[in-house]
């Protein structure tokens, strides 16, 4: 896994602080040209991982990429699944089931259509999940996706509901299906880290709010320290800037200081930017190597230098 | 441990229940819905008890308290019947269609001393708090006239199958998304005196309304401006806006954030210095015990449980806050349904008259222009 991930919130108009940037945000944004042309130029500066949502603007970025394989034959993507929003308003217009059908695979795909009626009239979860899993993953095919991601609207709101046989199916269908590694997005990590022990799943990938000031993290910081010093798994951390509330070093400051944190995942809409973040990691790193105090060989900037070299 | 039930597992039920089932001091009783699939799901997948009848639910699975997240036509009946159990009640927004209805139940809570709320989560987003707090304290002084701006993608195209699409079952932008700006407004100015101005209608919709727009009026000379309007995809999800004017300022509102500007003048305690003023919800928002979708889902869930914990009736989002949202809800309608209250036919005669036109209109309306 690369050390410094690429986001995609800066594309579709989210920005936690400010609504106003998040819609100057969504207007240059709305070309898929426009989001290529950052994406390459976080290329440029050497981050090749896109983590991005099952939005259906991606299928365009996917289109691309497929594209120009030459250019992109080291391109990694990280699917994060399902972009919540399309589901909340269809389930608010259509109900429940009314939702689930629009989104269960339809038109040429006879056989998985009778397939998800079957899962539906059988409420056999695991062929449902399945299928909607298969449905969101279409826009990836053939493109590299050694990690796949449930979102932490998702993941939260099921874990919230104790289903956790849903963690199950998800990781052995993106295994099995993808030969891809589950990931799990939450804002309640350490709860999260439970239960994906808790169904067996050794030394998960979990992606989590991890910030100075401890926002959005659900269960305190003290308790996000702890897990990270002395559990097994592999954090990714991001909202490391508590969307614009800590200064950029300060906040990668604070993240690079913690153990064990594999990679953190960014936003940037410019090369300046991007670069200015890659610049502080990579010194955040030297600065805790050359300290004698400093045992890490785990910290984000640690494999950066190697994958960036 | 506090026993809670849950009657309706659509969107807004699961969604509760997702927050509740973690709390450390409950225990999720039972589940109850009219459509057997998911609580099939449920019950096999999570193993909770689930119940066709909700009274069977009460009778069987004895909660202390329910939360009801039924189609909004039939809150009334079911926290009626929970109340005379002396369960403690949360309820989805709208809280009652009728507004007869929801004045029972307010009095009925109040004599078997249930815990009684209802779903509006704005109030529970801190940058909202942090508004009420300062226009509390007065810092844009005087507000004269506010505008609360709520737009969403819900209703994109001309369809619908569910009972959001059924005005009588309680669906459409009305009573889905302007009870939220309503309650919002009773929450930081209180009650209008009156509404004037109120357009209610479908864009796409054939059975109830998209869009909903008026002027409300308060005691003192306040007066504000509604906007709200569902079928507006530049918004990605759910979005609510506060602008106030005061005679020392102005305040804005919205999830993210709190502006305030001091046009003279400062509040050293509130940190407010002349001109512009920002605070983030990084700042505004407390954290949550566990977060699913927003922190103000978490906060009023677990306002509940504490209220009920600690024996708490009063309520910042009681039944009778509540009926205040239906009361505005009613006049909103009312006022729709009469039209223009002036007419250019009106103001030709005035003209012909040759009386002045302010004078006529004043006696017709009653208001100094």
């Amino acid at each position: 896994m690369d050390q410094l991930l690429f986001g995609d919130n800066q594309f579709f108009g989210v920005n936690h602080m400010s609504e106003e940037k998040a819609r100057t945000q969504a207007m240059r944004f709305q070309n898929t040209q426009a989001v290529i042309e950052v994406l390459d130029a976080a290329l440029k500066e050497g981050i090749r991982t896109f983590m991005c949502t099952t939005h259906d603007r991606i299928a365009g970025v996917c289109d691309h990429l497929r594209l120009n394989p030459d250019r992109y034959r080291d391109y990694i993507l990280y699917p994060c699944m399902p972009y919540a929003h399309k589901y909340n308003n269809a389930v608010t217009e259509l109900g429940m089931l009314g939702a689930l059908q629009k989104f269960l695979p339809v038109g040429g795909l006879l056989d998985a259509t009778v397939q998800g009626g079957l899962a539906l009239v059988k409420k056999d979860i695991e062929g449902i999940v399945r299928l909607l899993i298969d449905a969101e993953m279409k826009m990836f095919s053939g493109l590299n996706t050694p990690v796949i991601f449930l979102q932490n609207v998702v993941a939260d709101f099921l874990m919230g509901l104790g289903f956790k046989e849903a963690f199950r199916i998800f990781a052995t269908h993106v295994k099995e299906r993808y030969g891809a590694e589950p990931g799990f997005i939450t804002m309640n990590m350490p709860r999260m880290l439970d239960l994906l022990e808790d169904i067996g799943l050794d030394n998960p990938i979990i992606c989590a709010t991890i910030n100075k000031i401890g926002f959005r993290m659900c269960g305190g910081i003290e308790l996000y320290e702890k897990t990270l010093a002395e559990r097994k798994f592999r954090p990714i951390a991001m909202s490391v800037l508590a969307s614009g509330a800590i200064q950029p070093e300060e906040a990668i400051a604070y993240v690079c200081k913690l153990p064990n944190v594999k990679a953190i995942v960014f936003g940037a809409s410019s090369r300046g930017n991007i670069r200015q973040t890659r610049a502080l990691v990579e010194q955040m790193y030297l600065r805790r190597t050359a300290s004698p105090s400093a045992g890490g060989e785990q910290g984000p900037g640690n494999a950066l230098s190697a994958s960036l070299a | 441990m506090l026993r809670v039930g849950i009657i309706g597992v659509g969107k807004m039920g699961l969604s509760h229940l997702s927050i509740i089932n973690s709390h450390p001091s409950v225990r999720v009783v039972g589940l109850c819905d009219a459509t057997g699939y998911l609580l099939d799901v449920m019950n096999r997948y999570t193993g909770v008890d689930v119940f066709a009848n909700y009274r069977v639910l009460f009778d069987q699975a004895k909660p202390d308290a329910v939360i009801i997240a039924t189609p909004s036509r039939t809150h009334g009946e079911i926290a009626r019947h929970a109340l005379e159990r002396g369960i403690h009640v949360f309820v989805e927004k709208p809280f009652c269609l009728s507004v007869g209805e929801g004045q029972d139940l307010v009095n009925l809570a109040a004599r078997v001393k249930a815990v009684n709320q209802v779903g509006y989560h704005y109030r529970f987003v801190g940058a909202f708090q942090e508004a009420k707090r300062l226009l509390e304290r007065g810092v844009v002084a005087e507000p004269h006239n506010f505008r609360v701006e709520t737009y969403g993608p819900v209703v994109l195209r001309r369809k619908g199958g569910t009972w959001r699409s059924n005005k009588s079952e309680g669906g459409g932008c009305l009573y889905d998304y302007a009870s939220h700006a309503v309650n919002l407004v009773n929450y930081l100015f209180g009650m209008p005196s009156g509404v004037g101005g109120s357009v209610i209608r479908g864009v796409f919709s054939k059975g109830v309304d998209d869009e909903v727009y008026s002027t409300l009026f308060f005691p003192g000379g306040l007066s504000g401006q509604l906007c709200i309007n569902w079928s507006d995809e530049t918004h990605r999800k759910m979005s609510m806006r506060v602008e106030v004017w005061g005679k020392n300022g102005k305040l804005n509102a919205d999830r993210q954030e709190c502006q305030v500007y001091l046009r003279s003048g400062s509040f050293p305690d509130l940190k407010l210095a002349e001109g512009w003023n920002l605070r983030y919800t990084t700042e505004l928002t407390k954290p949550v015990r566990y977060y699913v979708r927003g922190e103000e889902y978490s906060a009023q869930i677990d306002y509940f449980v504490d209220c009920i914990e600690s024996g708490r009736l009063e309520n910042i989002n009681s039944f009778a806050a509540a009926l205040e949202t239906d009361v505005v809800l009613e006049m909103l309608q009312r006022d729709a349904e009469l039209g223009p209250s002036t007419t250019k036919a009106m103001a030709t005669r005035v003209d012909k008259r040759k009386n002045g036109l302010g004078q006529w209109i004043r006696r017709l309306g009653g208001h100094d222009l």
